[in-house]
């Protein structure tokens, strides 16, 4: 396991980390050119990722774990900007669901990302300087595309399991569709076949602040030295509520105020939710590029599997020999219950294997990524059984 | 596989009317049991709809392949001809509409097996006979104000059914008190009095 040295979070990391990252990397030179679904042709690009476990002689145990919006490869090991626990640590490592010491698990950082993967902070090769908005746009089958030909340079044809939540559910969905064959078995978490209105209208309020902040220089600011934090932390705070539930909230922080007996007749951050939220907003700062939350959030907004397959769901699916595991939480408004069920449905009309499960949670969206027992025993009795359908595992 | 002394009595009769290594739908599939029975000594490639979530989410953590769904709403969604097998085992009084449940049933699989309880049985004639109450029995405790149970039927109106959506009666089983199979050679009527449940292989 790759234990990255902790260092103080700060602007230069930041960039640091998306051009010369705490991580592996894989140069794709002028001869692995990648097509994007924008018709550019990217090239070269790298892809950074982490990898916990040992890959086998017939290289028949891997499982690709695919990150959402806002995280990282770093899902299973210390992260070097925050210092912070793996993101996933829950469902990922020695004895958990997707375990370690049997399975080989990889993570890589998506195409358009910033922790080491080509993104809009990496340097143009062309320029020497960022890219910035120069880069185009990546959608969730590009970022697939990135993940396959890193696959390929594993030498492994088929990934045991492709497993993910929100984004990375939607890049799942994008495996088991368009790489129907190199995937024994999928696990989809919190997400749906298409990103909703509602969803596009709240990352749009996103890109929108990010955009207005004076310090986002039409995109160029690492050049000009400075950094969009004003509009980048009100992203992440309008964002952050879409991933919580009201009753969550309301249980957390009710109408509390902060440190004070009384309000104060101020715009201060009176209440318990509002500091919390500030905080929330300018910690992610200090970790995500502000480009990227625009590339990333575009990706998420163009993704609409039915789309391309002329408004059928179901032939995205059709004689696929995938196992799915769907699973969507009562109190997540963002992917709600109904966006997993129609990917359901069309599982059973394309007569695909599916299970799909519903975890009764107050917490919003973010339960995929917190502690919820009844997930992890679904997923682990999913992948067990996958596990021994595959020879991996004894009867 | 011992068969554990809890499996259901009906389980054992469908599982010995599902050819090995088959293609099974198990509607209303509950824990998974009978899909689990199906698997380990059948070999059957199986999936389930069951309509309570806590149902659903126990059979996937027993590695299960299994839906939450409803089988008067969700069974559309199933193409034609996609299993061999479609069952519904204790199911049918529970749907809203039986006739066209066992229709689907027959459109998603080449063959249906349902079981069911026999409310031609002696024993609930007698109840309502000599109670003059809905009856209530050790088997289906419900009373009748908070029963799942909308759609009771007799095996004779079951038989009738048959006819009205096309089936053909492939195999039929009744069982008595004891779980012990009826004699095959008695009529209908025989059976629609002492079969406390029955179930059936139809076919197209």
């Amino acid at each position: 396991m790759t234990k990255p040295n902790k260092a103080p979070a700060g602007n230069d990391q930041r960039s640091q980390e998306a051009t010369n990252p705490h991580s592996p990397v894989v140069d794709f030179g002028a001869d692995k050119p990648l097509r994007l679904d924008s018709g550019v042709v990217l090239s070269p690009f790298r892809i950074a990722y982490q990898s916990y476990g040992e890959l086998n002689s017939d290289k028949s145990n891997a499982i690709l774990i695919c990150h959402a919006l806002t995280g990282d490869q770093h899902v299973a090991n210390v992260h070097p900007v925050t210092g912070k626990n793996g993101w996933w640590e829950t469902l990922v490592g020695p004895g958990k669901p997707v375990d370690t010491d049997r399975f080989f698990v990889i993570c890589s950082n998506v195409l358009g990302g910033c922790l080491g993967s080509t993104g809009p902070a990496s340097i143009n090769p062309a320029t020497g300087a960022p890219y910035a908005l120069d880069l185009s746009i990546i959608t969730i089958a590009d970022m697939v595309r990135a993940q396959a030909m890193l696959v390929d340079h594993f030498g492994i044809k088929q990934l045991f399991a492709v497993v993910g939540g929100s984004m990375g559910g939607m890049q799942v969905l994008e495996w088991a569709s368009s790489h129907s064959d190199r995937v024994f078995s999928a696990v989809a978490i919190a997400t749906g076949a298409r990103h909703s209105s509602q969803n596009i209208a709240f990352h749009e309020v996103g890109r929108q602040a990010v955009m207005a902040d004076p310090e986002w220089k039409e995109g160029r600011y690492l050049e000009q030295g400075t950094i969009p934090r004003k509009g980048l932390s009100v992203a992440r705070m309008a964002a952050h509520i879409t991933y919580l539930s009201e009753t969550a909230l309301h249980r957390k922080f009710g109408r509390n105020l902060q440190d004070r007996q009384n309000v104060t007749f101020g715009f201060d951050a009176d209440f318990q939710i509002e500091s919390y939220l500030r905080h929330q907003g300018m910690s992610f700062v200090d970790r995500f590029d502000p480009n990227s939350y625009l590339y990333m959030t575009r990706a998420m907004d163009y993704f609409d599997l039915a789309a391309e397959h002329q408004g059928r769901l179901a032939e995205a699916f059709a004689g696929s020999k995938t196992r799915f595991c769907i699973v969507s939480f009562t109190s997540d408004w963002l992917f709600p219950t109904s966006e997993s069920r129609t990917v359901a449905h069309a599982l059973n009309a394309a007569g695909a294997s599916v299970s799909f499960v519903e975890i009764e949670t107050d917490r919003g969206h973010d339960a995929f990524l917190l502690d919820e027992p009844e997930m992890f025993s679904a997923i682990n009795g999913f992948i067990r059984s996958a596990a021994r359908a595959k020879g991996l595992l004894q009867p | 596989m011992s068969i554990n002394t809890t499996t259901r009595v009906d389980f054992d009769v469908i599982a010995s009317l599902v050819n090995p290594g088959a293609r099974v739908l198990d509607v209303g599939c509950d824990d998974g049991q009978l899909l689990e029975l199906l698997q380990n000594t059948k070999n059957v490639d199986g999936r389930g709809v069951e309509l309570s979530q806590k149902g659903v989410n126990e059979c996937v953590a027993r590695g299960l392949s299994v839906i939450q769904g409803d089988a008067d709403s969700d069974l559309k969604y199933y193409p034609d001809d996609g299993f061999d097998y479609v069952i519904l085992s204790q199911t049918l009084q529970a749907t809203r509409n039986p006739k066209n449940v066992l229709s689907e049933l027959l459109r998603i699989g080449e063959k249906a097996i349902v079981s069911f309880p026999n409310f031609g049985h002696w024993r609930m004639r007698a109840s309502l006979l000599v109670n003059g109450r809905m009856p209530v029995t050790e088997e289906l405790p419900y009373s009748w104000y908070d029963t799942p149970n909308i759609h009771f039927c007799t095996i004779n109106d079951f038989v009738d059914m048959t006819k009205e959506v096309g089936a053909q009666v492939e195999t039929a089983v009744a069982l008595n008190a004891l779980g012990q199979r009826l004699g095959f050679n008695m009529p209908w009527g025989f059976w629609n009095l002492f079969g406390q449940q029955a179930v059936f292989l139809l076919r197209r």
